[in-house]
């Protein structure tokens, strides 16, 4: 689905990612974990576009998408929640996922899904995205990612800041996304239990290199955190 | 009482005009952070598109009706030539588009003295603009004037509605708000961007045909307009519309009002003052956007 080859990126001097590869296997989930300032959000933003690699080369497919702008990657079935449930806060919720089905043929059925997927967002339509809570925000960027129908869906740290009575909710939404069919998952996570039960792969990023890797799976925990305590 | 009236009034049509002027930057800053010194001579290129249709035009109110999308097409292709050529290499770099931009309106105001000559010119107002609306009291308001006051109003209703409803406006609205998060929702933001600059620099071209009811035009007159206009988006707080409203149309009148009592200079210096002072007790400007995730 996406591979990453030997990704070299970072902002201005500071280089960030040295030489990453990474696979995310058609219709499965791969999970990126790591301690804060390993690169781990630098990765998901050369994947979504939003910053070239100095280096290396992303692949949709097998097809080199590293000079596509985000939102050509978008229409190519790619969709990417950044870090600290970014949403259009003057916008209303509505609007904020008006916004990303505008233009498309299916935006009615679109729209009816990610609500059917996240129905806590139909009574806030109205209020703007600004307004609401913390988990509120979380869910309505993951439905404005999956209105876009993608066939990659990217998170970064999705329960991150996030009340522990949500974070089950959304972790439960994850989970149910990564059994569809053609339906494959990038995760960036600091809730290893979490990860690890859904994800297939999972590579450990330790000062922008990969330097362990593996299936995915409960027991796979005790090895992560003997690759993350050292 | 009447005369007071009067530039009462004179200053509400100065604010206008400044109010549309001051639109097309409030979007061009608002949105891409761009400090745009060749705005002034878009509303130039706007008063010489009247100017130019009048020569081929001669009933003068179809020439202005004319006048009024041809200029905002002119001024609005400027833009996006401006836009494509030059700022878009300089994004996240203000101190490099605002050199480069005053150099552009340098050159486009030798253009126009080459091209139209050093000497203002004037076109003719039509029949209908010259005159006055009475009001009781023996208070009258001068036509064009009213004009302008109806087409500022008239804009700003157009870019209001078209900010809110359209999917283009909220386009717009979520690459102010978050130009990553509008690229990675699959939003093609230098398209959004050039559009912006389209129409803001095109109410430019609208505000020059304006200006050629009031007075001659030359190839300095955008400089003049330009900082104020920039007071206006500065004072009136940057990232909406409201506020380049109610500023543009109080800094109009404290001006004609001030000009009237005092003198040019002395009124220059008294509005100058007046925002130095508000700046201090509100630096981000009369309005802000606030949000629970900002605060």
């Amino acid at each position: 689905m996406l591979t990453l080859r030997g990704v070299h990126a970072g902002y201005g001097r500071s280089r960030v990612l040295h030489g990453v590869d990474l696979a995310v296997p058609p219709d499965g989930v791969a999970a990126v974990l790591g301690h804060n300032g390993a690169g781990k959000s630098t990765l998901l933003r050369v994947a979504a576009g939003l910053l070239r690699p100095s280096a290396g080369t992303v692949e949709l497919d097998g097809e080199d998408v590293t000079r596509a702008g985000p939102h050509e990657r978008v229409a190519r079935g790619m969709a990417y929640v950044p870090q600290g449930q970014q949403c259009f806060p003057h916008l209303t919720a509505a609007e904020n996922l008006r916004l990303v089905a505008d233009g498309r043929r299916d935006r009615a059925v679109a729209t009816a899904e990610v609500l059917d997927l996240f129905p806590a967002l139909r009574p806030l339509l109205r209020r703007r995205a600004g307004l609401l809570s913390g988990g509120q925000r979380q869910q309505l960027a993951i439905a404005r990612a999956l209105i876009t129908r993608p066939r990659l869906l990217m998170l970064d740290e999705p329960t991150e800041g996030i009340q522990p009575s949500v974070v089950a909710e959304i972790q439960e939404r994850i989970v149910e996304l990564t059994r569809q069919s053609g339906f494959s998952v990038l995760l960036v996570e600091q809730h290893l239990g979490f990860a690890l039960r859904v994800a297939e792969r999972y590579h450990v990023l330790e000062s922008g290199r990969v330097t362990s890797q593996g299936d995915g799976g409960v027991t796979a925990e005790r090895d992560v955190r003997a690759a993350l305590a050292v | 009482m009447t005369v007071l009236f009067g530039q009462l009034f004179t200053g509400i049509s100065i604010g206008a005009v400044l109010l549309l002027i001051a639109l097309g930057l409030a979007l061009t800053f608002g949105q891409m952070n761009v400090i745009n010194m060749a705005h002034g001579e878009f509303i130039m290129a706007g008063a010489y598109t009247t100017y130019v249709l009048q020569q081929s035009i001669t009933g003068a109110g179809l020439s202005l009706a004319v006048a009024l999308p041809v200029a905002f097409v002119v001024a609005g292709t400027m833009g996006v030539l401006l836009e494509v050529l030059l700022i878009r290499r300089l994004y996240a770099r203000p101190l490099d588009t605002l050199l480069v931009t005053w150099g552009v309106s340098l050159m486009l105001q030798q253009l126009a003295r080459d091209v139209f000559g050093s000497p203002n010119v004037q076109t003719r107002a039509p029949e209908l603009l010259t005159g006055n609306v009475a009001l009781p009291g023996g208070l009258t308001i001068a036509n064009n004037r009213l004009f302008i006051l109806a087409l500022a109003l008239a804009a700003v209703a157009a870019l209001t509605l078209a900010l809110r409803l359209t999917p283009l406006g909220r386009r717009i609205r979520a690459v102010v708000q978050n130009r990553d998060l509008a690229a990675v929702s699959g939003i093609a933001t230098a398209r959004v961007d050039r559009t912006t600059f389209f129409v803001g620099s095109g109410l430019a071209g609208l505000a020059g045909v304006a200006l050629t009811l009031l007075g001659p035009i030359g190839p300095t007159m955008g400089t003049n307009l330009i900082i104020d206009a920039f007071l206006v988006v500065v004072v009136g707080g940057i990232g909406q519309l409201k506020g380049s409203v109610i500023v543009a149309f109080a800094l109009g009148v404290l001006q004609a009002t001030g000009e009237y009592l005092t003198t040019l200079s002395v009124a220059k210096v008294i509005v100058f003052v007046a925002i130095v002072a508000f700046l201090q007790w509100r630096p981000q400007g009369l309005f802000t956007l606030r949000t629970r995730s900002l605060a």
